[in-house]
């Protein structure tokens, strides 16, 4: 007898963790506290981040200044704290954005099939064709330079890959006999997706999320390095990089490369996490 | 007194596979009076799940659909939108496994109340109460204890029970039971059947009873059809479909049962084996490789579905196979 299981139930949080392993927990410890810093950076800061003083420029670790000051001598771990801000920000509400839209898509064409489901897969292909960073300098070269702008075509250019993984298992959950069962009983598509299609799709989503925080923040860091994101003297981890490049070259490295280790740090904490929680959501699928 | 409940007619149902229509339903007849208990008995692949999917309009997509569906004289096939849903309301269906039929992470409450909350209006508190009359109903004890358990801590026979007590709840008119008691042991088996028959008997709720077991059809079901490739072979009222079948096929599902009362000596297994629906012949009677009274007239052409002493037999010779075909001892 085949015993229908849907593709996944959420584990508890606890427990769910504990699975994924020393690196997961690792991993997870990391965006908490860059969680915390994006929260309350800017209460946390020791100095002001945005208080230039030309004299100290470059000036290495000091005294109360953990990691020195960067080109126009503002405290480089103030500005670290204060730009964890803008800098989770910005991806989560990438995120959000395009699996919202993405599940939406995804749903809709796994359920009604047939025509709706070519003209929104072939409408996902041709999205496909736009690299995220090429939308989001259009974007920004229309709507002005700013991190709504960025976000908005980054969210764009992702829904694709979010809506073709949900539709696969859209269409999967679907079959499924209780859905069946749900539909003789009367109960309208939309009760159904959204009571039961979509909350059991619930763990996939949340683990697809979690890759896509990753190069959201690293998309958006290059776009805030180009000088189309966040805008200067705003603190950013992208900006950071982008106003202290010349550093490098000139033997002080410290303020870009902290910046630059931030991003790379939580970029491979989401990227392991999300990578085990799918894991768990596939394998609990089978 | 108004018309039939169901009416079935020339329903000839061709799915998808592999870029060719292959059917799976041929000229199908039914009719149902409200109230009434119908069987639907065949083989494996004869067309009866899909018989009652098609009903139901839960045919697989890409499925070609002919002939007529008249539930209380409407055409179910022009149905969409908020009336399908309407008339889903009015035709229950319990299925063969009921643990692929929940939701596994809902509450059985949910599962049981939803359709009453979200299709009827029905609020959340009163959707409960009655929800948890209706599994004292099916046998079940501790109602609001059982609304709050997921369907994991279930057993197989307890979780069908709730499935007829949901399917119930809705009051509808029709109930399609698809095999509900082959998953099942026998025990159980004898049990979910009991009250099946009784609520229905006491909500005055027609039923077309799905199984491949033509006793049990028999045994509840006022009348009873008997389905073979697709098509429906011969509809019989029950008490006389054992002792008296019109059709070979009919008589040869019924003596290849053993019989409890008699040491069988060797089963008596109908020949070959069963066709499905795309392979039969379209012109000539789909059984008559496998039958023991086939003439050259058999394959002649497709026999005609014909009234007979008061029943139905799709079968050139049964006038004159009238009264021989009574289950023979097994000696």
């Amino acid at each position: 007898m085949v015993v229908a299981t849907p593709v996944t139930r959420l584990p508890r949080p606890l427990t769910g963790l504990r699975a994924t392993g020393v690196a997961g927990m690792v991993s997870a410890a990391v965006i908490a506290i860059a969680t915390f810093a994006a929260i309350f950076g800017p209460l946390l800061a020791p100095y002001n981040p945005n208080l230039p003083n030309l004299s100290l420029a470059w000036v290495g670790p000091v005294g109360g200044h953990l990691l020195g000051f960067d080109f126009q001598g503002r405290d480089v771990f103030s500005r670290l704290l204060a730009g964890a801000q803008s800098s989770m920000l910005g991806p989560l509400a990438v995120v959000i954005l395009s699996m919202i839209a993405g599940a939406l898509f995804a749903v809709i064409a796994a359920w009604r099939g047939g025509a709706a489901d070519a003209v929104i897969s072939s409408g996902l292909d041709i999205l496909f064709a736009f690299p995220g960073i090429l939308l989001a300098v259009l974007a920004t070269a229309v709507f002005g330079a700013g991190l709504t702008a960025a976000a908005i075509a980054l969210s764009i250019a992702y829904m694709p890959y979010v809506a073709r993984v949900l539709r696969g298992v859209a269409l999967r959950e679907r079959t499924q006999p209780y859905i069946a069962a749900l539909e003789v009983q009367g109960s309208s598509a939309t009760v159904i997706c959204a009571r039961h299609l979509i909350p059991n799709m619930l763990p996939l989503i949340v683990a697809q999320g979690t890759i896509m925080f990753g190069w959201a923040m690293v998309d958006l860091a290059a776009i805030s390095f180009l000088g189309l994101g966040v805008q200067p003297p705003q603190a950013n981890w992208g900006v950071m990089i982008s106003e202290n490049q010349t550093g490098i070259l000139q033997g002080y490295p410290l303020p870009a490369l902290s910046a630059g280790l931030c991003i790379v740090a939580v970029v491979i904490a989401f990227n392991v996490l999300g990578e085990r929680l799918f894991a768990q959501a596939e394998g609990a699928g089978r | 007194m108004t018309g039939p409940l169901l009416e079935v007619d020339g329903l000839t149902v061709r799915l998808e596979v592999g870029g060719a229509k292959r059917p799976v339903l041929r000229d199908v007849a039914l009719t149902m009076r409200a109230g009434e208990a119908l069987g639907l008995v065949g083989e494996s692949g004869s067309g009866k799940s899909m018989t009652a999917r098609a009903i139901d309009r839960l045919l697989p997509r890409g499925a070609e659909v002919d002939g007529t569906i008249r539930f209380g004289g409407r055409d179910v096939g022009a149905l969409s939108g908020a009336d399908l849903r309407r008339y889903r309301n009015q035709v229950a269906m319990i299925f063969q496994d009921p643990r692929a039929h929940v939701n596994p992470v809902r509450r059985i409450g949910d599962y049981m109340t939803e359709a009453l909350r979200t299709n009827l209006g029905v609020p959340a508190a009163e959707a409960s109460r009655r929800a948890s009359d209706m599994l004292s109903q099916v046998g079940i004890d501790g109602g609001p204890r059982r609304l709050r358990q997921y369907p994991h801590e279930l057993s197989g026979g307890m979780l069908q029970r709730v499935m007829i007590a949901a399917a119930l709840l809705t009051e509808p008119r029709l109930l399609l039971a698809d095999e509900p008691t082959t998953a099942l042991d026998v025990t159980t088996q004898a049990e979910v059947m009991a009250i099946l028959d009784e609520l229905r008997h006491e909500y005055g709720l027609a039923m077309l009873f799905i199984t491949h077991d033509l006793e049990l059809a028999a045994a509840i079901c006022d009348r009873t059809a008997v389905m073979y490739a697709g098509q429906v072979v011969e509809v019989r009222e029950s008490g006389q479909l054992h002792d008296d079948p019109l059709h070979p096929y009919t008589a040869g599902l019924a003596a290849a049962r053993p019989d409890i009362t008699r040491t069988a000596g060797r089963l008596r297994a109908i020949p070959g084996r069963p066709l499905s629906a795309f392979e039969a012949p379209a012109d000539e009677c789909a059984f008559a490789p496998r039958c023991g009274y086939a003439v050259d007239a058999c394959q002649a052409g497709l026999p005609e579905i014909t009234e007979l002493d008061g029943g139905l037999a799709r079968c050139v010779r049964a006038p004159e196979l009238r009264g021989k075909l009574g289950a023979p001892a097994n000696a």
